[in-house]
Parts: C-alpha cells; sequence; structure tokens
C-alpha cells in the first residue's frame, strides 16, 4: 500500500514537474506554482504545511560543490521525534521532485533523530523536508541550493569501477559520543554501490540514456523491529548512503534490505555491540 | 571535404591500433553525420573558420628541449577574454612530422597553437594527441582540422568525452561568450592507446603511457625519447591547486610509480612551462596525502561530507591558486571514494 503510493507520488511529482519544465522564463509565482502542484500530488489538496516552526532543521550547503552528491541533513529534537510518522525529502526543480520518504517503525527510538543522505541537484533550488506527525500536521524546512547538473552528470568517475561494484553494501555503526554515553539513540550508515541512474545520463558507446535504474525501497530494522523503510527516487546519489539514528536497547542486530528497480535485493546485516 | 576530413578518415600510424572498434564505430559516425549536417552554411562558416586560423596570431610558445616547445596557458578559470586558454600545450617537431599535445579550451585557443607550430616549421602537424578529456585540453582539437591529422589518446577518453561533451560545450559556450567560443566542437580520438605505444616523428619518437585511473580515468603520459621530456597533462598541477576528477588513491598512487623512474624534465598540465620531477611532485603529494589523509580521519570518527569540506587540508590553501573554485570538490569526490575503503 505504502509503497504503491509513493511510487503514484513520484510518477504523479515527475510528470507535473516536466509539465512546467517547458516554461522557458522562471518567475516567482511560477515556482510558487510549481510547489504548489508538487505539494497538492505528495501530500494531497489542501493540506496546511507549517513551515520553520522549529520542529526539524535542515542542513544543506547553500552552494553545493559537486551538484551529483549534495549533502543533506534533516535533525528532529528528542520532543518531537517519538511523534514522527514520516519524513520526505524534496528538491523542488528537479524532474522527479520527491528524492526519498521515510517511515519510520519502532526502533526509531525517542532521542534526537538524524537522516543524513545524498541527493542529486539539476538546477538551482529549494530543498524541502517536510515531516508528518501522528496528528497528521506537516511541518517543513526549506533551503535553497546552488547546484546545476546534478541529473545528468556521467555516472562515477572511473566508470569501469562503477559497474563493477554493483550491489556492495557497507552499513557502518558509530561508536557513541562521550556525551552521549546515556542517549536514547546511536547512530549508523548504510551505503549501497548502485549507479542509481537517473534516466538523464547518456550511455558512452552507444550514445542513448541509460534508462533509470535505482534503489527504489530500502528497509532497516534492529532486531525484528522497523528502524525505517525509504522510498526513493532517481534524485537520490549515486551509491545510496543514509546516514541514520536508531533506538539502543532493541536485542538483535542491525539489518538493511534494499531493492532496486530491476527487483534485485541487496541485504546486510551487523552487530551492534553494547545497543 | 567535410566527410573526409581528419575526424573521419583513416589512421596515418601503423604502430598505434585502433582498438576498441565497436566503441569508436558511432561516434567517429556520429562526427561525420555531425560534419555532413554541417554541409550548408554552418559548413561553410568552418571552413573559413579553417582559413582564418592561418592568420589568426600565434600564442607563445617557448623552446624547452630541441624540438620541443611549450605555450603556457594562463591560471584561470575559462572566460571570454583567455578564451579558454587556461592550460599548457606544446608540439615537438620531428624531420618527418610535428605532434601537438593538447589544444587549448576553445576552437581560438586551437588556432593560435596552431600558428605557432607554423612560426616554428614547415613539417606538416600528423598527431594531435589529447593528454585527458578535459574541456581546457580538448576543445581546441577542430583547429586542427584542416591537417591530416590523426588524434590520438588513451583508449578510455572517447567514452568519457561522449559522456560529458553535450555539458562541456554548453558550459565553454556560457563562459567564454559567443565570440571566444566561435568554431569549437568537439573531435574525437580515431587512435586509442591501450596501455602503451609510440609514434614516430622522424629522428625521434614519442612514448605513449596510458595511465590507471588518477587525475581522470583516461590520462596519458607523452615522453619524447631525444630529449627526455615529458608531457604529464594534468597529472601535475603547479601552482593551480589540482582538480581531482578519478580517483584520490590512484592519483597518489600513479604519482609514486611515475616518481621510481622520473623524466629528466616535465611539463605540467598547469603551471609553468618546465619543471623537474622533484619540484613538480612533491606539492602534489603533499596535497593528496593531505586531502586523503584527513578525508579519512573524519570518515573514521564519523564525520560527514559537509563537514570534511569545511576542514580538510585547510592548510593547503595558501598554497595554491583558484583554490576556492576546486578545493571543496575535491574534498567531496574524495570523501565518496575513500568511504568505501
Amino acid at each position: 500500500m505504502a509503497n504503491r503510493f509513493w511510487t503514484l507520488a513520484l510518477v504523479a511529482a515527475l510528470g507535473s514537474a516536466l509539465f512546467v519544465w517547458q516554461s522557458p522564463i522562471a518567475k516567482a509565482d511560477e515556482d510558487a506554482e510549481l510547489w504548489q502542484s508538487i505539494r497538492n500530488d505528495v501530500f494531497g489538496e489542501n493540506r496546511q504545511i507549517a513551515e520553520g516552526d522549529g520542529k526539524l532543521a535542515l542542513d544543506a550547503p547553500y552552494r553545493a560543490e559537486d551538484a551529483a552528491i549534495v549533502p543533506i541533513t534533516v535533525t528532529i529534537p528528542g520532543g518531537i521525534a517519538a511523534k514522527v510518522r514520516k519524513l520526505t525529502l524534496i528538491v523542488e526543480k528537479n524532474p522527479a521532485p520527491v528524492v526519498a520518504a521515510f517511515t519510520f517503525g519502532e526502533a526509531a527510538g525517542l532521542g534526537e533523530r538524524k537522516i543524513s543522505t545524498r541527493v542529486r541537484v539539476d538546477m538551482y533550488s529549494n530543498v524541502r523536508a517536510v515531516i508528518e506527525l501522528d496528528d497528521g500536521s506537516l511541518h517543513m524546512q526549506t533551503k535553497y541550493v546552488k547546484a546545476a547538473g546534478g541529473c545528468s552528470a556521467p555516472a562515477l568517475k572511473d566508470m569501469d569501477a562503477a559497474l563493477a561494484n554493483i550491489g556492495k553494501m557497507k552499513l557502518r555503526p558509530f561508536a557513541s559520543k562521550p556525551e552521549g554515553a546515556s542517549s536514547p539513540t546511536a547512530e549508523a550508515q548504510v551505503m549501497v554501490r548502485h549507479p542509481n541512474y537517473s534516466g538523464m545520463q547518456m550511455n558512452q558507446v552507444t550514445g542513448l540514456y541509460i534508462p533509470a535504474k535505482f534503489v527504489e525501497h530500502m528497509e532497516v530494522r534492529k532486531g525484528d523491529k522497523v528502524v525505517f523503510n525509504m522510498d526513493g527516487g532517481i534524485s537520490l546519489s549515486e551509491n545510496p548512503n543514509i546516514q541514520f539514528t536508531y533506538a539502543v536497547g532493541i536485542e538483535g542486530p542491525l539489518s538493511v534490505s534494499a531493492r532496486d528497480t530491476d527487483g534485485k535485493v541487496f541485504t546486510t546485516s551487523a552487530d551492534v555491540t553494547g545497543s | 571535404m567535410f566527410d573526409d576530413g581528419p575526424a573521419c578518415g583513416k589512421s596515418n600510424s601503423t604502430l598505434l591500433q585502433r582498438k576498441h572498434l565497436n566503441a569508436a564505430h558511432p561516434t567517429r559516425r556520429t562526427a561525420c553525420l555531425g560534419l555532413l549536417f554541417m554541409g550548408g552554411s554552418a559548413g561553410f562558416a568552418r571552413y573559413f573558420g579553417g582559413l582564418q586560423a592561418r592568420e589568426t596570431e600565434a600564442a607563445n610558445s617557448i623552446e624547452i628541449a630541441d624540438g620541443v616547445f611549450v605555450h603556457q596557458g594562463q591560471i584561470a578559470d575559462q572566460a571570454p577574454e583567455n578564451h579558454g586558454d587556461i592550460s599548457n600545450a606544446g608540439f615537438v617537431i620531428g624531420t618527418d612530422a610535428v605532434a601537438v599535445i593538447d589544444t587549448g579550451g576553445s576552437y581560438l585557443a586551437g588556432a593560435a597553437l596552431r600558428a605557432a607550430v607554423a612560426e616554428r616549421t614547415k613539417n606538416p602537424i600528423k598527431y594531435v594527441i589529447n593528454t585527458h578529456m578535459h574541456p581546457d585540453h580538448v576543445l581546441g582539437n577542430a583547429a586542427f582540422k584542416a591537417d591530416a591529422a590523426a588524434f590520438v589518446a588513451h583508449h578510455k577518453m572517447p567514452r568519457a568525452l561522449t559522456a560529458r561533451s553535450e555539458r562541456y560545450l554548453r558550459v565553454a559556450s556560457e563562459m567564454l561568450g559567443a565570440e571566444a567560443f566561435a568554431g569549437t566542437q568537439i573531435v574525437l580520438p580515431d587512435q586509442l592507446v591501450e596501455t602503451s605505444s609510440s609514434i614516430d616523428l622522424g629522428g625521434r619518437s614519442l612514448q605513449l603511457s596510458a595511465q590507471n585511473t588518477a587525475h581522470t580515468d583516461n590520462d596519458l603520459i607523452v615522453t619524447d625519447d631525444k630529449t627526455g621530456v615529458a608531457f604529464m597533462g594534468d597529472l601535475i598541477f603547479s601552482g593551480h591547486v589540482p582538480s581531482l576528477d578519478g580517483s584520490i588513491k590512484g592519483w597518489i598512487e600513479t604519482l609514486e610509480k611515475i616518481g621510481n623512474s622520473p623524466a629528466q624534465k616535465i611539463v605540467p598540465g598547469h603551471g609553468p612551462a618546465a619543471l623537474s620531477w622533484p619540484e613538480a611532485s612533491m606539492p602534489m603529494l603533499r596535497y593528496l596525502n593531505a586531502v586523503a589523509n584527513d578525508v579519512r580521519a573524519i570518515i573514521k570518527r564519523g564525520g560527514t561530507i559537509s563537514e570534511a569540506v569545511d576542514t580538510a587540508a585547510g592548510g593547503e590553501a595558501s598554497q595554491w591558486q583558484l583554490f576556492e573554485d576546486f578545493h571543496k570538490r575535491n574534498v567531496s569526490a574524495a570523501f565518496a571514494e575513500l568511504e568505501w575503503e
């Protein structure tokens, strides 16, 4: 259900963005119109979205050094985190604006919640993080990012290495910071070797565009409890990389299962000592 | 004449083998089709562009060794006032033929280099060698299409350039402006170097050595056997901060390997016309190791790419020009590579 919803949302958002894409002159009211159409598609019509009310923080560089790997971090304070059902990341002017949607589970924990990832930015754009709380309310933070060409940049600098390593994974728990020894959450990072072809990159040999092929779903668990489910699109950078927090004190290993649009499933797990 | 130009024509060299025919074919065919489509007014303009090349003011060049000439590009980003003349290029004169090594960042820059060759010799330009696919080294290629030259590069170069050509042309056209960009187009190599090969210029030969992924995945070193001068392309930056578009680990390894038997004299891709190996390699290795070591330490303690971009190898800032333009991007790239170690 949730999967289907997000796939539809991605497709719908892509469609509406392409429609606006044709417009030759970018004007402020067209930007507003673009956001209006995206938010209607993704969150439904007539939903209120509170902006800048301190329920979350969004960190993104004003000027990105590499448009194909723009680092984004969302931090949700401890008091709010327990109520968060879902986090949606949007790069407004990308051909597929919804980067990823994270649906949190029991093992996401009650302490400060953090999600860091890397996104492609195709042209100067607002980057938006929207959280949905369990009362149904939506809260947003927005950052303007100057970067361009991220969706059509060729996959990896060493093209042979890019193809040779598809599916390789790395899951890395971080040692808890000294001052956070008694923190209810700990941090870890999952990395998947995958070109996350955007459909906008050219095959160097044939001169044809490479069809989109990307990691569309990822589930992270601690023991048998879900930390989060992620539904992703082509705006997630190649070699998807997510740094996240999870609840300490739940039995069992951290495990990750990722699936790409070809239906290939990649899994890995790690024992986390002391948590 | 357009469908029989050098970009589509036959190889002149028997020593260089044309590898990866499947890969080379479509791109060459595309180049030919492009030229055929240019058959109208654009082709006419290009023809006159070719004629004008002979009247273009010659680029400065200095003879750094017997028969080895270097044109020193500016240390700058591409701009209308430098018409993309922002990287070093050179040429080597044999008794039978001339080889040009890199062509600058626009048709105009290439034409000025071609005029510089004509000032020094009447011998024909038979080879145009690109040390890698970056626009500031290849966008002048079109100025040499009137010569019956072979375009020579690393076997991975056409793939890398084709993947980026649309963007390179768009950015160059935006940054140079219409006047400085005029005539600029992509000319892909038609002779590819698998690992190593040599070309005979008469009385001297050039050794071409394809490198593993370092500055890019298609770096080629060109060494003149008569004088021992090695054109390093962008494996060596001097003054101009290095820019990483390949592998930081590979780059360090490549420089260390070359250091075991370095050339007498080298020509950097950016910086002075000639340097000794120690003065060329020491700052490079210092910079690359500083970035790699700092980034590794940040990865190890779970730091983020943003943190690395702000702090890694900050002490190098005073040592290089254009540091702000390239350094943070280098750190991003190094981070994305080294976190997989």
